[in-house]
């Protein structure tokens, strides 16, 4: 009798109409950020083979900000941009985008489809396909096989191409091939591909290496526009180049959170002078 | 110097409409259809004595080429255009002419040498009282069409998702294609199996009614296989040539930048391995009427490594070059062979250095390389996103 209980108790638990079954709840979902925080890592932990690339990690990111990721080497920057975009899996800890979508829970793929888009170290563009194809491939929108043997340009695709072109400065070279481009071209184009996803959070991972002072400064100017409208975290070793751009900016030291604020508070903070500048002077 | 560059100019011409898409395209369906359609009627018009007459020896040995060819188009595919390096393509190959070969030898019928009416021969030999399951249906010629295309299909499937979603890639993977056509070698040896053991079916009478000796009937099989593979060239074309097409380069150039822009790049590579395998299996279905046997050396590692060097020969990533690679090279090989058969092993692995090292993208690199320097100014045209072809003015400018 108990048993039947249980079991007439489990299946209006299963029918109950207020809640969703979890496999019909849509797997993309625009993110929600009424609290005004797009990303919520907590407690984040990474270790490679003994190795703790990310120590009880927590970092909050407020949507439209312009955030500025230092460290040396080996403090987990990278890492932490694998688990935030689903490459590396997380030992423990907590990753949300909005207030709704558990990153966790999402692969590579669904994650950039999300909205969050991804810069690598090293300039990555698909180099047989010309300037125009790269952005083509990058346009939001149906990413299945079936979608793309059939998927032809819209007219609003095509403007969306040309807008993001003329943001990244690369008109001209449109029917170039990407492989003939220069190595800032190809930063460009890159952070191009990323913008005609229409992210809400772009992850850049050292975006001036590289390149010379007059692209860099461009390069800062592009980032600064972006901010607002998207939300963009920066990791970069050139310290120039943070005090050009940065408005917070975050230290992370052996995989954990060493000091958050301004430039000027961060570079003043006694922990990170002993760590981190402190190498240098 | 100039004469020779204007006697050269329309030969330019020539090789740049055909690495045109469009026009490349064209060229190379008229090719072949005039050709097989003239080798057909000189055939069959024509008396023996006649200095064009055209063999059956040479119109099957062309057939057995083009079936070549089709299999070289689908290494080309995975190969050229996603940078997945098969060598066990002839597992595909060899498991839709074993699907052709079933039918064929339900076909002999009471016709065989110990003239059971159910029973293939070799059974009857192994004692077999009845017919194993696996082989009902295959006498109905559609059936065994769906078979020989399904089985193929699936073995693709099942092996290209665990592969590529475990994310195997380069030299591993190859080593692995190579140890599944291996395997299936390995199995297909055996008598339990019920495919004929080592000497595999063959003695096969008629195709749908009709006597496999006949000149007319090789001649069809010839004119079918042409038109299989224009087909087969045409959708493959376009294939690549779509977005989807264009998804697969990606992959092949940067599969985590495809990757993190959203793209499933594993379940683009498992369909386009199971098409790649559906063209290589209907090559196979096409191959064994011709050659009239199917045994299990068709599996063996070296074919398979046999087609890689044809599509390297020809050029990969261009359709085209694949096609002319299986054919310039299969045909070398039947010349070779007759003058000395030992050395062709040797002639094929110095013709694979000399193409790695000097041509890395086979003839159809030749090719552009020539067509190049006269139309260095239309390149960029080309890729324009209209995909518009180029006109012949824009070509020899």
């Amino acid at each position: 009798m108990n048993s039947l209980n249980q079991i007439t108790e489990q299946a209006r638990e299963v029918m109950r109409r207020d809640t969703t079954w979890p496999f019909l709840v849509p797997r993309k979902r625009s993110v929600n950020v009424s609290k005004n925080v797009i990303l919520y890592l907590e407690g984040l932990n990474v270790s490679f083979d003994g190795f703790q690339a990310l120590n009880n990690l927590n970092l909050y990111v407020n949507d439209g900000e312009l955030r500025c990721l230092i460290g040396a080497n080996g403090a987990g920057k990278t890492t932490l941009m694998d688990v935030i975009t689903g490459k590396t899996q997380c030992d423990s800890g907590s990753a949300w985008f909005g207030q709704n979508i558990d990153l966790l829970a999402h692969d590579e793929a669904e994650i950039a489809q999300l909205g969050i888009g991804r810069k690598f170290q090293k300039p990555t563009v698909f180099e047989a396909h010309t300037v125009f194809h790269n952005l083509e491939l990058s346009l939001q929108g149906a990413k299945g096989v079936w979608r793309a043997l059939t998927a032809t340009l819209s007219g609003s695709e095509r403007d969306r191409i040309d807008e993001v072109l003329e943001i990244i400065g690369l008109e001209k070279s449109r029917h170039q091939l990407a492989g003939a481009l220069s190595h800032g071209q190809k930063q460009w184009l890159e952070i191009g591909m990323l913008l005609a996803a229409e992210p809400r959070l772009l992850l850049v991972d050292e975006p001036v290496a590289g390149m010379t002072a007059e692209e860099s400064e461009r390069t800062a100017e592009l980032l600064t526009s972006l901010a607002g409208k998207h939300t963009v975290i920066v990791v970069e070793h050139d310290m120039e180049f943070v005090r050009s751009i940065a408005r917070t900016v975050t230290v992370l030291h052996q995989g954990s959170v060493l000091a958050e604020g301004t430039m000027d508070q961060v570079q003043n903070n006694r922990d990170v002078i002993e760590v981190y500048l402190g190498e240098e002077a | 110097m100039s004469t020779v560059k204007t006697a050269a100019q329309p030969l330019y011409r020539w090789f740049a409409e055909f690495r045109q898409p469009g026009r490349g395209t064209s060229w190379l369906v008229g090719v072949l259809l005039v050709v097989t359609l003239a080798m057909s009627a000189a055939n069959l018009l024509l008396p023996p004595e006649s200095p064009l007459y055209v063999s059956t020896y040479t119109i099957t040995l062309m057939g057995k080429y083009l079936c070549f060819a089709m299999l070289a188009m689908a290494v080309d595919i995975i190969w050229g255009y996603c940078g997945i390096l098969s060598l066990g393509h002839g597992a595909f190959f060899a498991l839709g002419g074993y699907g052709m070969g079933m039918y064929l030898m339900r076909q002999i019928g009471d016709r065989g040498v110990y003239g059971n009416p159910d029973l293939p021969d070799f059974m009857v030999f192994l004692n077999w009282q009845e017919l194993p399951w696996y082989w009902f249906g295959m006498d109905q010629f559609w059936f065994a069409v769906l078979v020989a295309l399904a089985i193929p299909g699936l073995l693709a499937f099942v092996f290209g998702w665990l592969a590529f979603r475990s994310r195997v890639t380069g030299v591993y993977l190859s080593i692995m294609t190579q140890a599944l056509t291996y395997a299936l070698m390995l199995a297909f040896f055996r008598n339990e199996m019920g495919f004929g053991g080592n000497n595999g079916l063959t003695d096969f009478k008629d195709i749908l009614g009709f006597d496999l000796q006949a000149d007319s009937t090789r001649v069809a099989l010839l004119l079918v296989t042409t038109l299989l593979l224009v087909i087969a060239f045409l959708t493959s074309r376009a294939i690549v040539q779509s977005r989807l097409g264009r998804v697969i380069v990606a992959v092949r150039d940067s599969e985590a930048r495809a990757r993190f822009l959203g793209y499933r790049t594993e379940r683009y590579k498992v369909w386009l391995f199971v098409y790649s395998a559906l063209i290589a299996a209907v090559a196979g279905m096409l191959y064994v009427p011709q050659v009239g046997i199917i045994n299990p050396g068709e599996f063996s590692p070296l074919n398979s490594i046999e087609v890689v060097v044809w599509v390297a020969v020809g050029g990969r990533g261009t359709l085209y070059g694949a096609i002319v690679g299986a054919l310039l090279v299969n045909y070398a090989k039947t010349r070779f062979t007759a003058l000395m058969p030992d050395a062709w092993l040797f002639a094929l692995g110095a013709l694979f250095v000399v193409v790695t090292v000097y041509l890395p993208r086979g003839l159809a690199g030749l090719f552009d390389r020539f067509t190049s320097k006269n139309a260095e100014t239309a390149w960029p045209e080309r890729a324009k996103e209209s995909n518009g072809g180029l006109s012949t003015a824009e070509v020899s400018a």
